[in-house]
């Protein structure tokens, strides 16, 4: 029995009509073309699928579509403003946080909700907040400096 | 060629090229390949480690309204014209054919049974659950050391052993360096297998067009011209019929180099039910669908002399292959005592390597690839040697590094190290862990009763493969097509393909300079095989080495020809013959000798080679070049890392308090990425030496078959790593670079392993295996710490 | 990574949520934070025919105070909510702490206390809390509702006194006592960020220094979370000391029937990092306590 819903993902409001199963990824991902959300595993440990629901991150895998109804979704695509980067984007090109690029959207977005509740994160912060994302290529060590990098933008 | 050039980004922190899109949400990987009328389909997987298949039951499946096609293994396979085929065999070595799917026997737990095609991605896996098959489970073959034995039972009838292969060889005299040893010491250590988890599973979507019976396949893959060609030939289709694209992949670390059944299967099915096809592989799909690494039981003798001088060594080691051989992994172990020497003078060792097939899914290449395994048993075999001798493993190492002077330098086990200056890479991570202040606060831990652990390694990894040779079928080289435009902008096609590596990167840095162009008119194209004309593809840390010399063969023929082009060019606006020979290119403009301001550009050159109305007759229009680069020898790296650690008395947890990695690959084009490299590579080498392994039960079911249950490195594991290094540049290729992939890895095991150690040598602990998870810890400190405890207190 | 296909019901007051649950009987499951039960969903170890979500009923979600002066705290409070929670922070505030040390960020987004308690994972952080904090759990049925005790709650592997037709609506945590400090320690899973084994203490201690109540609760080690009432007896009543804290810590695990023993920890393991983590959770508590 398929439901209706009406969500706002990037300010672009769209009724569409899902089955109740369809995870909020999928939805994203097969609905609406918005692939920079991407999935990594199906278990809630890798968080390759966060996205920012109604102003938390949350990882898409584990949310349905229908859960999403009414809600506001900014996704990767709707982060930068007018062709600027978010702080947070220009901190992963600057400090090369990024090598696949796999993970990068879901750790970008869970970033942005760490750094609006926390403007001045120590390094042990920013670590400890990256406990829903996993990413095999960096090391997380240009992952830290690109979440300083925004956190310090972000202040001036 | 760079010689002698002003280099302008060549070793310049250039931000990468590819970051943009990747930032942005617009990467373009395999599961984001969205086509028109586009099915998606699903496959079933052997729930069993080793069962006969007696019937499959599709019907209720077929019937189900949103199904477009349901197939068995029997009939995907019968639509191939050959096996998977294998590259590199081994003298002597006995292996199975190995087919897409299992027909009448599954001979793993994951092993493809049947697939379905539906309209959406829910329904094909509504209809896997509606897939009927009746199994006779039969004996299942998990241990490696065993599994050779008379009495196990045999996986495979018609080879009538579990034995792929048994090869044993010596260099020297490792009897006579045993004889005449002051000691020997002995380990068994063990490889657990590991799952590769890039964070991007593998995908696959494949379209085909039955008119002319051209097919697209993209694919998630290190190497699209290796799957077109495994693929093509298995689905007996010419080459240029089969089209694989793999433009943005996330990460590989070597289990994306298979082609994988879902390849086929994908093609079969687009044909089948005339739709596009999409298949993405869920995570804990991944577990025993995609092949592991690792996975050995290494055991080590070593003969020493009082003085730290390792003589010799003998080795056995057990390699458990999975259930099939597959690419090259059969030869994986078979770098493991080739590489054992590591990075000292010892000539004189003896082993065995024994490859055997179990119910397991195969085992592949997997960052470093044999060679983590060889740096591990001979980097703690210096330790066991220190503590043996009880001197400092720092002293033992420098004692038995190969001089700096003997480079090019054959090891006893054929290797040829191409240059090397292990003590001052040493020296330099000595200094900057300061190495004697650390010993003295792990002096003053020990009598606080604190558990404080350094570990030291020196370490040296075989690279840049090629030539093809050393490659058993798959080809040495790398290509490069370098284009310039009319607009005097420059395109290059590269065979290699970049799954996070920075490739549009670096080679543009390299293409910039060499040629003179602005960085921001390259375009480097990749992952493509009817654009890129053929590759080898990316991995064992070669993509630099081979791909990035191709590039500069190329640039050497379009610098030759836009040359003579600028030549005519400028006769015309001198209205005067010129010698070429006087004609020069520099910072990207082409001038007369002594008349600096007489000059023409990239532009002028491009814009004239296609309209061509100035070009001697003699000359074909055009400015494009092609070449094939295959490299004479091999590429060594190493490396001098120093690890810190602290151990948890109560819980046996294990914190990575300081690691200090000075790296040496040669000449470095974009010290950004290099560091990346390492960073990346020090966490899967610290994963692997602290918290990864595949666990099996004794039915062939992966216990820690999640991300759940198996440990990931988070961010929270990990200290800053301080990083440093020295460039010794390699002969073997004219760019000097030695490739830095693999590197930190194969590094970063034995270097927490020995750290660990270190921590609990007082209490007479010489060997822990890895992974060194708290509880095992926990447990050494039960046997060992409550002892020297209890007689203190 | 595909559940099963389900009805879903979104309702918007309790009311509806117990109609709803009554019509559908043992095919609903109620869904809360959905982090435990959506993925064994798609994994399709969980394949209920009807989700009543319980995330659009504005009354589940407060925190607030209760008639009687405890904390009151609506099921549906996510983690989030919780640690960032000025009432919380003030009243309890190494609950706002623990809550900040569940899974992740995005899982404290979404988990929620009354799924975790409800859930009653062996491996919750929460559970383990509950018990010491001596949470009163107050439930509503179609026809009224009633309080459950923590000590009655947890029944069994994912098994709790709440009936079918029943909703946990909100959790009172009683006002601590003066002198009372709390702590939750744990190890976690590498992998999964779950307890392997998690203790929480309260302990309060009176003007003499004489410990005056205990409750400890200990999550990971078995089936379900529970107190660890030797160690609570051992420390009634006496001037808590390193000795003490040993003697205590020591016996934490002793009640415990059945210690879990997998992949993650052996039960010998569990039964060690019980008492590690008792004394852990003991001395922090009493550091509080002053």
């Amino acid at each position: 029995m398929p439901n209706e819903i009406t969500v706002t993902v990037n300010g672009t409001r769209h009724t569409s009509s899902v089955e109740p199963r369809t995870l909020l990824v999928h939805y994203l991902r097969d609905e609406l073309g918005l692939t920079g959300t991407h999935v990594g595993c199906d278990t809630s440990q890798c968080g390759a699928c966060t996205v920012v629901v109604d102003g938390a991150a949350v990882k898409s895998c584990t949310v349905l579509a229908v859960q999403a109804d009414g809600s506001e979704v900014t996704t990767i695509e709707g982060l930068a403003q007018d062709g600027e980067l978010h702080p947070v984007q220009e901190g992963f090109w600057e400090e090369h946080g990024l090598q696949c690029g796999f993970c990068t959207p879901g750790i970008i977005m869970t970033l942005h909700q760490v750094l609006d509740e926390q403007p001045d994160p120590s390094e042990e912060e920013i670590r400890h907040s990256l406990a829903g994302n996993i990413c095999r290529c960096t090391g997380y060590q240009n992952i830290v400096k690109a979440a300083q990098f925004a956190a310090q933008r972000m202040q001036e | 060629m760079i010689a002698g050039q002003v280099s302008k980004l060549i070793g310049s922190r250039v931000k990468r090229k590819e970051d943009p899109r990747l930032i942005t949400g617009e990467g373009k990987y395999t599961d984001d390949v969205i086509l028109p009328g586009m099915a998606y389909f699903a496959v079933l997987r052997s729930p069993y480690a080793h069962a006969r298949i007696n019937s499959i039951d599709t019907s209720a499946a077929a019937d189900h309204p949103d199904v477009l096609g349901v197939m068995t293994g029997a009939e995907i396979n019968d639509r191939c014209s050959e096996p998977f085929p294998l590259f590199a065999i081994l003298p002597g070595m006995q292996y199975p054919e190995r087919w897409p799917m299992a027909a009448t026997k599954a001979n793993y737990v994951g092993e493809p049974i049947a697939a379905v095609a539906a309209s959406s991605r829910a329904a094909a896996r509504d209809a896997l659950d509606l897939i009927e098959v009746d199994y006779d489970p039969l004996p299942v073959v998990t241990d490696m050391e065993t599994a050779g034995d008379a009495d196990t039972p045999v996986i495979f009838e018609e080879m009538g052993t579990n034995l792929c292969y048994e090869a044993s060889d010596q260099a020297g005299d490792p009897d006579r360096a045993f004889a005449e040893a002051d000691g020997v010491v002995e380990a068994r250590m063990e490889q657990p297998r590991l799952i590769p988890n890039p964070m991007e599973p593998r995908a696959a979507v494949a379209e085909y067009e039955r008119s002319s019976g051209n097919a697209t396949l993209w694919v998630t893959t290190q190497n699209p011209h290796i799957e077109r060609m495994v693929a093509a030939k298995m689905l007996g289709m010419p080459e240029n019929k089969l089209r694989v694209i793999a433009i943005d992949v996330g990460g590989g670390f070597g289990c994306k180099i298979n082609t994988y059944s879902e390849s086929i299967i994908a093609v079969v099915l687009a044909q089948e039910i005339g739709r596009p096809v999409k298949w993405a592989e869920d995570r804990t799909e991944h577990f025993v669908a995609t092949s592991h690494g690792r996975g050995q039981a290494q055991y080590v003798q070593a003969a020493y002399k009082k003085d730290g001088t390792l003589l010799g060594m003998k080795l056995k080691i057990y390699a458990d292959l999975g259930a099939y051989a597959q690419v090259i992994s059969h030869v994986i172990p078979t770098l493991t005592p080739s590489l054992a020497p590591g990075v000292y003078s010892c000539r004189d060792i003896g082993w065995t390597t024994i490859g055997v097939f179990t119910n397991k899914i195969p085992y592949d290449a997997y960052r470093g690839a044999g060679r983590p395994e060889a740096a591990y048993i001979i980097e703690r075999v210096m330790d066991l040697i220190a503590d043996a001798t009880g001197k400092d493993p720092v002293a033992v190492r420098r004692k038995n590094f190969i001089p700096k002077d003997s480079f090019p330098y054959e090891t006893p086990t054929g290797m040829i190290y191409d240059s090397a200056d292990y003590d001052a890479a040493l020296d330099k991570a000595l200094d900057i862990a300061g190495y004697d202040d650390l010993r003295a606060e792990q002096k003053a831990a020990r009598k606080d009763g604190k558990l404080m652990g350094i570990g030291v390694t020196v370490t040296t990894e075989v690279c840049g493969f090629g030539p093809a040779a050393a490659m058993g079928g798959l080809g040495g080289f790398e290509s490069a097509t370098v284009r310039v435009d009319p607009m005097g902008k420059v395109t290059v096609l590269t065979g290699a393909s970049p799954h996070g590596q920075g490739e549009e990167t670096s080679f543009a840095q390299i293409v910039a300079d060499d040629l003179g162009v602005p960085f921001e008119d390259v375009e480097i194209i990749h992952g493509d095989t009817s654009i890129v004309a053929r590759g080898v593809g990316t991995f064992g840390s070669r993509t630099l080495v081979v791909g990035g010399t191709a590039i500069l063969k190329a640039n050497e023929q379009i610098k030759e020809k836009a040359t003579r082009i600028a030549t005519a060019l400028l006769e015309n606006k001198l209205e005067d013959t010129l010698d070429p020979q006087l004609v020069t290119l520099e910072d990207g403009l082409f001038s007369v000798q002594d008349m600096p301001d007489q000059y023409v550009t990239w532009a002028d050159v491009g814009s004239e080679a296609y309209d061509g109305q100035l070009l001697p007759p003699e000359e074909q229009p055009g400015l494009e070049a092609v070449s094939f680069w295959e490299p004479p020898g091999l590429t060594f790296p190493f490396s001098a890392h120093i690890a810190v650690v602290e151990i948890d008395q109560d819980t046996g947890e294990v914190s990575l308090k300081r690691y200090v990695s000075v790296d040496d690959c040669g000449t470095v084009i974009n010290p950004t990425l290099v560091e990346g490299q390492i960073h990346g590579g020090l966490a899967q080498g610290i994963g692997q030496a602290l918290l990864e392994q595949a666990v099996w039960d004794d039915e062939g079911q992966l216990v820690s078959g999640s991300l759940m249950d198996y440990a990931m490195p988070f961010a929270q594991e990990f200290p800053m790593f301080e990083l440093d290094r020295t460039v010794t540049p390699s002969p073997v290729n004219p760019l000097g670079a030695k490739g830095i992939g693999e590197m930190a890895t194969i590094s970063a095991t034995p270097t927490v392993a020995n750290a660990v150690i270190d921590a609990l040598s007082h209490l007479g602990v010489t060997h822990v295996d890895i992974p060194m998870t708290a509880e095992r810890i926990w447990r050494v400190l039960q046997t060992h710490g409550r002892r020297r405890r209890g007689g203190r207190s | 990574m595909i559940p099963q296909a389900f009805d879903y019901y979104a309702p918007t007051s309790v009311a509806d949520a117990l109609r709803l649950l009554r019509q559908h009987g043992d095919d609903a499951k109620l869904l809360a934070g959905g982090h435990s039960l959506l993925p064994i969903m798609k994994l399709r170890l969980s394949t209920p025919q009807c989700l009543i979500d319980l995330g659009r009923i504005a009354e589940l979600r407060f925190i607030g105070e209760a008639d009687d002066g405890s904390l009151a705290i609506g099921a549906m409070s996510t983690y989030h909510d919780i640690k960032n929670s000025a009432l919380v922070q003030a009243r309890v505030p190494a609950l706002a702490e623990a809550a900040g040390e569940v899974g992740d960020v995005q899982v404290q987004n979404k988990g929620t206390i009354g799924g975790s308690l409800a859930h009653a994972d062996p491996a919750g952080d929460f559970p383990a809390l509950a018990l010491a904090l001596n949470f009163e759990l107050v439930t509503a049925t179609a026809r009224s509702g009633r309080t459950i005790a923590i000590d009655r709650f947890f029944r069994d592997l994912l098994t709790t006194a709440l009936r079918p037709n029943e909703i946990l609506t909100e959790i009172h945590i009683p006002a601590l006592p003066a002198g009372t400090g709390v702590s939750y320690q744990k190890l976690p899973n590498k992998a999964s960020h779950y307890a392997v084994v998690g203790v929480a203490a309260a302990i309060t201690v009176g003007d003499d220094g004489v410990c005056t109540e205990a409750r400890i609760g200990v999550t990971g080690a078995g089936a379900t979370a529970v107190r660890a009432r030797n160690t609570e007896r051992i420390l009634k009543g006496k001037h808590i000391d390193a000795a003490v804290i040993r003697r205590a810590a020591k016996r934490a695990a002793a009640n415990i029937e059945d210690l879990n023993d997998d992949l993650h920890a052996s039960a010998e393991y569990r039964e060690h990092l019980t008492t590690v983590f008792a004394a852990r959770a003991i001395e922090e508590a009493l550091s509080r306590a002053g």
